[in-house]
């Protein structure tokens, strides 16, 4: 399937190896990924917070530009951030034909136009409800066999319920269980896999922030998990980049890697913890990068 | 509905936290098995397994309708009201089918299911001044207010306050000091308000209280939580934008730099440059921000997670130092953008609390251009007031309705 791809700033900044797996790994599910280079940063709730016309606008100029890719059948995003904040501006612009107008008359010197009703959906809902989990499964060539995954979806793709369309019919925070399983890996559940990374405060309560990271990788640990996932590269950044300190601040060792949720989607389809991007994370992924080896070894 | 109403009585199993702080034992799980027609209320089945088989189950409670805001408890690990909570639906949720009733939570437990209200939450409440400072001098009659002032404060004053948004506030988890979203929707009621005399007073203090409006991570949690749709993140957001943009106060919590920093990044550059964000949030927003002596101390104190990062590759130091942009002519776009809409005299909120959403039915499109697209209707003319919605014109929505199952 053709996609307007949408893969964010932090993609391409701090967390360059989420943008590269998926890029990796896309042509694998063939998903063809139409890069919106022309696009801006969605704000991340930080400019709707200075002036949501400004934040809306700026979203809808992304949206007019992905409606403007030939033969997509949707946006997609690799952001859980994006997609919130994304959804946020889209509710407002879909919810009221006179501000759509009112927006799209300042999009009009571009000629460009925002029509209502997009579909944008984050990679991991994109696997789910487009791909499908047991076409998944059937792609599988490597499964997570015994590798024990901590699902850690971020905020802004779960709540809020309504907004993103999560409901009986659509589980879609329970969706990062299910790939896991489908990968073939084993579900590790604890306490803040639905739970703020601590990331939007990082600048005005560090300590607080960390805690957050803090809790929730020594709760992992607790849980033993090999390895925790995520669809969110901000939360990557506290979990991961700033481990080390989170590591002081709750006063114990962590060592928890974090992976890219295209990164662990990669590694099942076959592809090596080195094409992925894994030998640039903070904390090493030794327990993933070993459980490759020992499945290679043992399929030798 | 009716359907529902006409089921016969059903057992469910209720597995319910019981606590005695003042019996020195630890808490402990009770199960007990009811009989209830499937629409009854959580707090109905508790009650029933009170006066049935345990007598001592501490339970708070009074109106039975979601008005007095009593009977907050978490159901199924989520905070919910009680009596607002169907049968049916809690064991939907149930994991195993036993529906698990616990006390709400970053707040003591009293007894059982009932938490120690006053030693958080009201405190909290009591923190910011929760009356109106009326402006002098005070009308002969009364102070005439635009209706849509009024009709948007009514939406903080739907708060029951039943405390289910300080239950699950992720900040307050690790921050019990934060004043958190109760009391800070609270603050909105008085700071939305064109009556009240101390806008400027009330911001101020709320941004440079360094467990204020900045403390909020955005999480979304009070959102859900909120069994009213009070939407007390989404109050916060204001506080901070009018803070901000209209009283232009400089916290010391970096708020203000933050928004800045950020802001004004994506309007130089299209997209983030987060090695500057960090440096400019403690700094001040321009490139000369990294030397101010907040930004030397913050980047000391990261050390640790900078040379890992550069070690591992994660982050090179050309990188950092350059930003990534997006091409020429769309920054000009971005830019003209961003004049346009700050060059404006007023802000302009669309806030679909007050105009309700358009009653045309939503339709996916597919986003492939070349699809015809068709589900608008004839869009207005030229001379359509850009700012119709803001007038306030269509009724809001009812501030009452429980919107959204709380279970």
């Amino acid at each position: 399937m053709k996609v307007a791809y949408w893969p964010g700033c932090v993609s391409r900044g701090f967390t360059p190896e989420l943008h590269g797996s998926m890029a990796k790994v896309a042509p694998l599910l063939d998903i063809e990924l139409v890069e919106l280079d022309r696009a801006c940063c969605t704000g991340a709730g930080v400019i709707a917070e200075h002036n949501q016309e400004l934040a809306d606008t700026l979203n809808a100029r992304t949206f007019a530009l992905a409606q403007q890719v030939q033969g997509a059948e949707m946006m997609m995003n690799i952001c859980s951030t994006c997609q919130g904040a994304q959804s946020e501006c889209q509710e407002r612009l879909d919810a009221s034909a006179s501000y759509r107008e009112r927006v799209n008359g300042t999009l009009a010197a571009e000629g460009l136009s925002y029509e209502k009703g997009l579909t944008n959906k984050n990679f991991l809902w994109l696997l789910v409800e487009e791909i499908g989990l047991d076409e998944l499964r059937s792609r599988v060539t490597r499964p997570l066999t015994n590798l024990k995954v901590g699902p850690f979806y971020g905020c802004y793709i779960v709540r809020p319920r309504r907004r993103l369309g999560i409901d009986e019919e659509h589980p879609r925070d329970q969706y990062l269980h299910q790939v896991i399983d489908a990968l073939g890996g084993t579900v590790i559940e604890y306490a803040g896999m639905r739970k703020c990374c601590g990331f939007p405060i990082i600048t005005m309560n560090k300590e607080a922030s960390l805690k957050q990271a803090g809790r929730h990788l020594g709760d992992a640990v607790d849980a033993e998990a090999d390895c925790l996932v995520t669809p969110c590269p901000l939360c990557h950044l506290n979990l991961d980049l700033q481990q080390p300190l989170a590591e002081g601040v709750v006063g114990r060792e962590l060592e928890m890697p974090v992976l890219h949720l295209p990164q662990l989607v990669g590694l099942a389809l076959g592809l090596e913890p080195k094409e992925l991007g894994m030998s640039r994370h903070v904390v090493r992924p030794t327990s993933v990068i070993d459980w490759t080896t020992s499945v290679v070894g043992a399929a030798a | 509905m009716a359907e529902s109403h006409d089921r016969p009585p059903q057992p469910f199993t209720l597995r319910v936290r019981r606590y005695d702080p003042e019996s020195g034992d630890a808490p402990y799980w009770d199960e007990h098995t009811i009989e209830l027609e499937p629409h009854r209320s959580v707090l109905e089945a508790i009650l029933q397994a009170r006066d049935r088989f345990d007598g001592s189950i501490g339970i708070r409670c009074s109106c039975r309708q979601a008005i007095c805001g009593s009977c907050g408890v978490r159901v199924n690990g989520e905070p919910a009201l009680a009596c607002h909570t169907h049968l049916d639906a809690a064991k939907r949720s149930a994991p195993d089918g036993v529906i698990e009733i616990e006390p709400m939570g970053n707040m003591p437990v009293i007894k059982d299911l009932i938490v120690d209200m006053d030693a958080v939450h009201w405190k909290k409440i009591q923190r910011v001044t929760p009356w109106l400072i009326g402006k002098q001098p005070v009308p002969e009659r009364e102070y005439l207010v635009p209706r849509e002032s009024m009709v948007d404060v009514t939406q903080t004053m739907a708060c029951i306050q039943c405390g289910a948004c300080v239950s699950d506030c992720l900040a307050m988890e690790v921050d019990p000091l934060f004043i958190g979203p109760a009391a800070l929707a609270k603050a909105y009621r008085f700071v939305g308000d064109p009556r009240d005399d101390q806008h400027f007073e009330r911001l101020n203090d709320l941004a440079q209280d360094p467990h204020g409006m900045f403390d909020c991570t955005h999480c979304f949690k009070c959102v859900d939580a909120c069994p009213k749709d009070v939407n007390p993140m989404g109050q916060i957001m204001r506080l901070r934008r009018i803070a901000t943009a209209d009283h232009h106060i400089v916290d010391d919590n970096n708020g203000e730099r933050h928004e800045a920093a950020f802001t004004g990044l994506i309007r130089d550059n299209g997209l983030l440059w987060e090695a500057e964000l960090l440096p400019r949030s403690y700094g001040g927003n321009s490139w000369f921000g990294k030397f101010h002596p907040r930004a030397g101390k913050e980047l000391l104190s990261s050390l640790p997670s900078i040379v890992k990062a550069l070690l591992r590759g994660k982050v090179t130091p050309m990188g950092a130092l350059k930003p990534h942009r997006i091409p020429k002519q769309d920054l000009a776009s971005v830019r003209s953008i961003y004049d346009r809409i700050e060059g404006r005299e007023e802000r302009f909120e669309l806030n679909l609390y007050i105009v309700g959403e358009d009653e045309e039915p939503t339709t996916e499109v597919p986003v492939a251009a070349g699809v015809v697209v068709d589900v608008l209707p004839d869009p207005p003319g030229p001379d359509a007031a850009p700012a119709a919605a803001a007038d306030g014109g269509d009724e809001p929505a009812d501030p009452t309705s429980p919107e959204g199952s709380p279970s």
